[in-house]
């Protein structure tokens, strides 16, 4: 089949130590290889930068919240760029939305970034087809989706009575139900208690009727996790996000997983994943003494070397925020007065959507914006953390270029803080302007491919240009060897790929889509032993409280779209 | 040996209930009987293997009468009315499948036309308030398990959604509602005394296109201003707005259903609008939750599925081939076909020839009229050409969205002998559009 080699470019690859070498990658039939024929087809890099295929760790762009928020919102359409979509079709499909983005959009955006692979953050159980459907018209980009877990009663109870093994079978059953790829929690027993509307904030706060806490959930799911060795580890939004002072919670939560090791057979080290921890690292008491944590919070993560953390990087940006967090939502409606949808969904978990809008001018905008990319710049271990915006929360995922800009640029963290209307109240609430630090392409490579692909427990598939891997490429118009002084031409850069090449299929050309092949959806196959209990308690649930059948519940293998599984042979 | 399928989703009204028992045929051609549905589902199986079913599309003739084609003489005729069309329109996807629904997008996207679904003349005020104020709701499930205080305000489930009281909201004993329908307070607020109402607890008879200001009511009193309200509202005394005030605020969970009575009445868009707030309003107190009485089995689906594709849920205008627009109004399928402004129809899933007002049809057969429909209904009858499809649940399966916006996964339960199902035709009517498109360039 076809054979490619990308000459003379430098080369950022983590997984393999390459470290900006002038080095070729050569591509035969989807795959990465050591080398090719002399028929293979040539693409001169010299000059630019290569990197693995992007991929994404945690983003919200397919699913019923997402689809939600597009419905809600049909002023995220308008007046965008030079049409109202933002840009001229170039693939099959019309691209429409900013925040929010159509499926087709997502895929195509992704792509132009030099994108291969994304993990959508949170799946409601139940609807799972939905996901699914969304995924069979995003384009180009391969996909996984993670269930929640944190407020489903089966764990509830499970974890409540300290049955591991049952947990675990009822975990495996829903991903291979749900076509799902790890185990999510969001506000664990904080989203069930909303649907009586009442929230759990502190991680001892008992959930109500179920009588566990939040504590016992979270360290319930990570045994749970390493017990059957999914390829990635608990991925946590915790309690209390988003409040001034949350970030004793957010290490005393991160202490949790201080007793467990990792085990599994997919490279991946860490135990827990904690999700946008810039809405978790909050000092002061209310939003006028609100200030940065982000020295705290990342000392903690430094030092421990069983968690990986995600950025979720304010990009102040108009946006839409979403989360199976209901109550979180719910509060943040009564702080801007905006429109509020909510879903809460029958035993599973719940969700809410409000438009925000992350004003420069506005103190704690900035507070949050300078706290998001401290977090990276404390971090010492780039491997460990990840760029997010939480996508849309905290800014759309097509703002990536623009934080990588931020992140390797001092030039560029002082200009858009000159634009800031309380500039010294953010100068003063945090340590952002007294930084020095500027990354480099390799530490970019960590955080937006190597680390994340990692932590996915999916390295030898994305994330790296070893020998095996999938042949997912991009090359950036950069030359590593002499950064331009302008910070914007690294923003452009990033935003717009000469070339990303997908499993060998050059999709991108100078920042255009040219081909739309075949994607994937990644999922988890877990193999245990049959569970009478646990298949007793699914059927009794579903005939006594569920509104949808069993055995209309798992998705059908018609509705998914390409899947290649994961498989996990457990062994107790 | 006659074959039993279980878990069969009917497609009839917005419950979408997948708990059907279909007896088939050895077969597999005939349904002999069905179980666990409503009067009128029973009879949409039943009809699916009817032997007057049209089973070949039928094109109209110059002396008037209807000829059968077949199906690629259908495609092609449609195809190319499309590519000639300047300005087409797709309405209807009440009764497909999702899968349907997101063909339909790409048939319009590539023929650069208007697409536009049933919620255009019911739940489009719906859209309009969620636009403005959002939508916190739930799945059926939540009110099934938790709640304990019902509200049906214009709407009549007894007629409409048969099933709907008895699988989701007043009757079922659910985890924290093991008592049913004896733990629950049931509240009608509807002009008539509807077979709904008559199992009420309390039934406000609110006087006819006063809703907003019952609502309004409601309101001040949830807010602290009982004192303000005057003696009556709305034909409502202020004794019964204040014991009612007083169920909402101290529910433990409650929910609001609405229907066509707020959506089709004075006020429309600002009913729904202010029952959203008064939503939000109790969620300060206690936990509440509001959701649209869809009509159909899937007509939820379009909004999701086209949201997702477009960007918006109804009102499509894919003309500008680069973006898409909506401006209900403007690029409303009534609101069109009145200012005459489309060249081509084509009616799939539903009858426009029932239920668009007649000067809007009168415009509308001007210019050529495609029904793309399982049935004979009044649309088909006066159309150029009739495409008769699978029927969803019936001779194809595929995902559709519940009143909730759950994706519940439909079965066939017979073989379609030969009918097309909706995306089937709608991707070839796309890509001989793209062919002809492609010669054109």
């Amino acid at each position: 089949m076809s054979e490619m080699l990308i000459k003379n470019g430098y080369v950022f690859d983590p997984i393999s130590g390459i470290k900006g070498d002038k080095t070729d990658i050569a591509i035969k039939d989807g795959k990465i290889v050591e080398k090719v024929s002399s028929k293979a087809k040539i693409i001169d890099a010299a000059g630019k930068t290569v990197m693995a295929g992007g991929c994404e760790i945690h983003a919200h762009v397919a699913g019923p919240k997402v689809n939600a928020g597009r419905t809600m919102r049909p002023e995220d359409k308008l007046f965008r760029g030079s049409y109202r979509g933002g840009i001229v079709k170039q693939g099959k499909r019309m691209e429409m939305g900013f925040s929010i983005p159509s499926t087709w959009k997502t895929g195509y955006a992704y792509a132009r970034m030099g994108y291969a692979f994304t993990n959508e953050a949170a799946m409601p159980p139940l609807l799972a087809p939905h996901v699914h459907e969304e995924f069979r018209d995003t384009p180009i980009i391969d996909q996984a989706a993670m269930p929640v877990f944190g407020n489903n009663w089966f764990c509830l109870e499970y974890l409540k009575n300290k049955e591991i093994e049952n947990n675990a079978a009822y975990v495996a059953w829903l991903l291979k139900s749900t076509f799902g790829f790890g185990i999510k929690v969001v506000n664990p027993g904080g989203t069930e208690a909303w649907g009586w509307g009442e929230n759990c904030v502190d991680i001892h706060d008992p959930v109500p009727y179920f009588d566990i806490t939040p504590a016992e959930i979270i360290k319930g799911l990570i045994e749970t996790n390493e017990y059957l060795g999914l390829p990635h580890s608990v991925h946590l939004h915790g309690n209390n996000l988003g409040n001034p002072g949350n970030y004793e919670h957010t290490i005393e939560t991160l202490k949790l997983a201080s007793e467990y090791k990792p085990k599994n057979k997919f490279g991946r080290e860490q135990v827990l994943h904690n999700t946008h921890l810039q809405f978790f690292s909050y000092k002061g008491d209310s939003w006028g003494t609100f200030a940065s944590a982000a020295k705290e919070v990342m000392d903690y993560v430094n030092k421990t070397d069983t968690l990986t953390v995600d950025l979720g990087c304010v990009t102040l940006d108009e946006t839409t925020t979403m989360t199976a967090d209901g109550p979180f939502e719910h509060h943040l409606n009564q702080l801007n007065h905006l429109k509020w949808s909510n879903v809460d969904v029958e035993l599973e978990t719940g969700s809410g959507v409000v438009p925000y809008v992350y004003d420069k001018d506005i103190a704690v905008c900035g507070i949050q914006w300078a706290i998001g990319l401290e977090l990276a710049l404390y971090a010492k271990d780039l491997m460990r953390v990840h760029i997010t915006t939480d996508h849309p929360n905290a800014g759309p995922f097509t703002r990536y270029p623009r934080i990588i800009k931020w992140l390797m640029s001092k030039k560029a963290r002082e200009a858009t803080l000159d634009t800031m209307k309380r500039k010294e109240k953010i100068i003063k609430s945090t340590d952002l302007a007294g930084m020095d630090r500027e990354l480099g392409l390799y530490d970019i490579a960590m955080m937006t491919r190597a680390g994340p692909a990692k932590a996915l427990g999916l390295s030898n598939i994305y994330g790296s240009l070893k020998a095996g891997a999938d042949a997912n490429v991009a090359i950036y118009n950069l030359d590593a060897t002499k950064l331009p002084t302008d910070p914007e031409l690294i923003e452009n850069a990033f935003s717009n790929t000469l070339y990303t090449i997908k499993e060998g299929v050059i999709v991108v050309q100078n920042g255009e889509i040219v081909a739309e092949p075949q994607k994937h959806t990644i999922w988890t196959k877990v193999s245990v032993p049959e569970n009478a209990q646990v298949m007793r308690d699914i059927k009794e649930k579903f005939t006594k409280s569920y509104t949808v059948n069993l055995e209309n519940y798992a998705v059908f293998d018609e509705h998914v779209h390409n899947p290649r599984a994961i498989e996990v042979e457990f062994s107790a | 040996m006659p074959k039993v399928i279980e878990n069969v989703g009917c497609p009839y009204c917005g419950c979408s209930c997948d708990d059907v028992r279909v007896t088939v045929s050895d077969d597999g051609l005939k349904v002999l009987e069905v179980e666990n549905v409503c009067a009128i589902g029973h009879e949409i199986f039943k009809h699916g293997s009817s032997d007057h079913r049209i089973r070949l599309p039928r094109l109209r003739q110059p002396d008037g009468s209807m000829k059968e084609i077949s199906y690629e003489e259908a495609i092609e005729w449609t195809a190319q009315h499309l590519h000639k069309a300047k300005k087409p329109l797709m309405y209807g996807f009440g009764s497909t499948n999702c899968e349907g629904q997101a063909a339909a997008g790409r048939v319009m996207e590539t023929a650069g036309g208007m697409l536009d679904n049933c919620a255009t003349i019911c739940h489009g005020p719906s859209f309009l308030a969620i636009f403005d104020n959002g939508y916190p709701s739930c799945t059926l499930g939540e009110v099934k398990n938790r709640a304990d205080v019902i509200v049906y305000w214009g709407s009549n489930p007894a007629h409409a959604h048969p099933r709907h009281m008895s699988r989701y909201s007043i009757f079922p004993r659910g985890f924290f509602t093991e008592k049913g329908h004896k733990k629950r307070t049931i509240i009608v607020i509807d002009p008539r005394f509807t077979d709904t109402a008559n199992v009420a607890d309390i039934h406000l008879q609110v006087k006819q296109g006063h809703d907003y200001e019952l609502f309004n009511a409601f309101r001040m009193v949830v807010n602290g201003h009982a004192a303000d309200l005057p003696d009556e509202v709305a034909g409502i005394k202020k004794e019964q707005i204040l014991e009612v005030s007083g169920i909402m605020t101290k529910a433990r969970f409650g929910t609001v259903f609405f229907g066509m009575g707020l959506t089709h009445t004075d006020g429309r868009n600002h009913n729904i609008d202010i029952a959203i707030s008064l939503t939000r309003d109790l969620n300060k107190i206690t936990k509440w939750t509001i959701m649209a009485m869809r009509g159909h089995y899937n007509i939820a689906g379009p909004g999701v599925v086209w949201s997702w594709t477009f960007g918006f849920p109804y009102c499509l205008d894919l003309t500008k081939q680069n973006y898409a627009h909506m401006n209900p109004g403007e690029t409303s399928s009534v609101d069109m076909a009145m200012r005459d402004e489309v060249d081509m129809f084509i009616n799939i899933g539903s009858d426009a020839g029932a239920h668009f007002p007649i000067p809007a049809v009168k415009h509308l057969k001007k210019h050529p009229w495609v029904t793309i429909d399982p049935s004979i209904n009044m649309a088909s009858e006066i159309s150029d050409l009739h495409i008769p499809v699978c029927i969803c649940g019936v001779d194809v399966g595929g995902i559709v969205y519940r009143m909730d916006n759950v994706p519940i996964q439909f079965r066939k339960v017979i073989e379609p002998q030969g009918l097309l199902d909706d995306e089937t035709l709608l991707n070839r009517i796309a890509d001989r559009l793209e062919e002809l498109k492609a010669q054109e360039a």
